[in-house]
């Protein structure tokens, strides 16, 4: 099998000295974050940006492939034994992982989370190196009318499916949008306010590490825990033979509900997770366990978390299009190096991309047999003082927007930029669709652009082509359905409106 | 900034009876407004693009600036019937008690220091007062423990960008010092 050859060669790359190493500093660097509360794996990211100034992008994309998986570990971990996820897709794991924990059932909890994760991850990889070539080399196909459409779609999807709000989903949308207009792209000079150093646009990694690291620190240093929190302790994760059995079959199902979400473009972690723990709840022999610590209740939906994790690598590399906060930071290390990303990225970067994917194989392992012995030492990350952790965020966050130019000015639209995080976080405008719009935003008049000079300007071009046609119908349905399901739903007892959102 | 409770009836069930107003949810309503409508300024100082450019530079800005506009008003009046904001959760977050607007204020302000003072001494030292400034304000007292180790970070930092990035960090009034 071709597919097979070309993994094999990214398996050698993948297994030198060098990008090993930076294979294992990823998933330590990953667990480490995804324990410690209020960074999650995306800001890790946008933190770590600089770091592609100095390394090349092999080196690069192995580490941030090693943090993206090893946070879904660390989070998991933060959510069994704190019962304060930190990521809304590990909302789940708490559920039934804090009841175990409380029963002293902790270390089972925290086994069959980590081997679930092995488990889904690696077949989530597999499918992964299945689909992706294939996906991509459907959508190389494509002219400019169908990836216009493709972007329409994901900025819909990302706003309007997920999300509490639809409102505030595209109230965020289009501040990024707005964000993505400064600078000269066009020839002229939009929203520069005759400021020369805003004539190139805002720098993308200062308006990451704004909305995620100092937004998130200003909006934790509001509302700053004063007791402690109460950490379970524990010790050497295992599994009884009978946990094993009651625990294999929800990784398999929470893998196939977690992948094909994961590859979806309105894909993400949240409703996988929510669906494996209702499908063990409801196969389960144990009914009876269920809000009380049941096991199968941490498999699953660990399990259709991880599995997503790898499916929103799909559309990421086959497509170009970033369905997740990470995989966007990830996109934007990607273009940092100057490699154009899309459907061609298999063919112009083919070493890059396998030694990649052959990486997340090898950070999954290592991710298994790191976690397993060093559980009782991340436990402890979970001690580290406060104002260091929010000091060092800040200075972290400070040092990487100002290696970017070396400019005070960046620092200003940091802060800037750090205090519309925040204000984001207290009205409830959620993250992701800003940061889709500031990176996509410009895409979409480019393609828009092009699509009109081949067509010299006739509009009709852009449902011209077969699955641009598709794309519109499927928003025009989806927004039928938004809008039916809105009318219909009863009044509910708090006086919230539904119906202004749903015109949105 | 918190939000107000605004009885709607005289008597009757709290739930049935109360309707939440998150006021401060009008300022965000105003300030989409506000910055929908500069877009939309911005969009009418645009001249004609290039004669191969079917798209002109002022059709996107004019389309994110109306329909911010538009968003405005929903908002607002979305507010005015009740729609209060799910603030967002997380490990070290109580939202149980009221927000602690001073401590981000006093953030911002040795943020903005640092910012003032960069260009002048270097991040090598204005690193370290960032990071022991921020420190003490989110509670830390133990000050000479907090100079040293944001000494050690942002000297740390210098040094590495300087030999693992290749890297020279400005180092302000320290030049030839580092």
């Amino acid at each position: 099998m071709d597919s097979l050859d070309l993994l094999m060669g990214g398996f050698q790359q993948a297994l030198t000295l060098e990008n090993l190493f930076y294979a294992l500093l990823g998933v330590f660097l990953g667990t480490a974050v995804g324990v410690l509360p209020g960074i999650g794996p995306a800001m890790t990211l946008a933190l770590l940006l600089p770091v592609t100034f100095a390394v090349g992008p092999d080196c690069a994309l192995i580490m941030f492939a090693g943090i993206y998986y090893g946070g879904m570990y660390g989070g998991s971990t933060t959510s069994i034994l704190l019962n304060t996820p930190g990521e809304s897709s590990s909302v789940v794991t708490a559920i039934e992982g804090n009841k175990m924990a409380k029963k002293g059932r902790a270390a089972q909890a925290l086994a069959t989370a980590a081997i679930g994760s092995f488990v889904a991850g690696t077949i989530g990889t597999l499918l992964l190196v299945l689909f992706a070539p294939t996906v991509a080399g459907q959508v190389v196909k494509l002219g400019n009318p169908s990836n216009f459409a493709l972007i329409v779609l994901a900025m819909f999807a990302v706003t309007a499916v997920l999300g509490t709000s639809r409102l505030r989903g595209f109230i965020a949308l289009f501040l990024g949008l707005t964000i993505g207009l400064v600078g000269g792209q066009t020839g002229q000079a939009r929203l520069t306010f005759g400021n020369p150093l805003l004539a190139d646009g805002i720098d993308i990694v200062v308006v990451a590490v704004g909305i995620f690291a100092i937004g998130e620190a200003l909006w934790v240093a509001a509302h700053l825990r004063r007791r402690p929190l109460d950490i379970i302790p524990v010790g050497q994760p295992w599994m009884s033979r009978e946990d094993w059995g009651r625990s294999w079959k929800p990784w398999l199902r929470g893998t196939a509900l977690g992948f094909p979400f994961g590859a979806l473009p309105a894909g993400g972690a949240e409703i996988p997770t929510f669906l494996s723990y209702a499908t063990e709840r409801k196969l389960s022999k144990h009914r009876e366990e269920f809000g009380k610590g049941a096991i199968e209740g941490v498999a699953g939906p660990e399990a259709a978390n991880n599995a997503s994790a790898a499916g929103t690598l799909v559309p990421l590399l086959a497509i170009g299009l970033p369905t997740t906060a990470t995989a966007a930071i990830m996109l934007l290390a990607i273009q940092s190096y100057g490699i154009e990303t899309g459907p061609q990225l298999f063919d112009t970067e083919p070493d890059l991309v396998w030694a990649l994917l052959a990486s997340l194989f090898i950070g999954n392992t290592l991710l298994l047999l790191l976690n397993l012995p060093l559980a009782p030492l991340w436990a402890k990350l979970l001690q580290i003082p406060r104002p260091y952790l929010y000091a060092g965020i800040l200075f972290f966050a400070s040092l990487g927007a100002y290696s970017v130019s070396f400019q005070p000015f960046d620092l200003a639209i940091l802060l800037v930029i750090g205090l519309l995080g925040l204000a984001m976080r207290r009205f409830g405008l959620p993250v992701l669709p800003l940061i889709i719009g500031v990176i996509l935003g410009p895409k979409l008049e480019e393609q828009l652009t092009t699509s009109l000079q081949i067509s010299s300007g006739d509009f009709s071009t852009l449902w011209s082509e077969p699955v641009a046609a598709i794309v519109y119908a499927f928003i025009a349905l989806a927004l039928v359905a938004i809008v039916a399901s809105g009318l219909r739903r009863p009044k509910p007892a708090a006086p919230v409106e539904e119906k202004e959102e749903v015109s949105a | 900034m918190s939000a107000i409770h605004e009885s709607t009836t005289d008597e009757g069930t709290p739930r049935a009876g109360t309707r939440l107003v998150d006021r401060a949810q009008y300022g965000l309503a105003a300030f989409l407004g506000i910055v929908g409508a500069y877009v939309v300024y911005d969009a009418t100082t645009l001249s004609d693009g290039f004669a191969d450019q079917p798209v002109q530079p002022y059709a996107f800005p004019y389309a994110i600036g109306g329909i911010l506009l538009v968003l405005a008003v929903m908002l607002a009046n979305a507010t005015a019937r009740g729609d209060v904001p799910q603030a967002e959760e997380g490990e070290d977050i109580d939202l149980t008690q009221p927000s602690d607007w001073a401590t981000v204020a006093k953030l911002a302000v040795v943020f903005l220091a640092n910012i003032l003072l960069i260009d002048w001494l270097g991040w090598a030292i204005t690193g370290a007062i960032l990071f022991a400034g921020t420190a003490y304000v989110l509670g830390s007292r133990t000050v000479i423990r907090d100079v040293a180790v944001g000494v050690a970070l942002s000297v740390g930092t210098w040094y590495g960008f300087y030999s693992g990035l290749g890297l020279a960090i400005p180092a302000g009034i320290l030049d030839g010092v580092l």
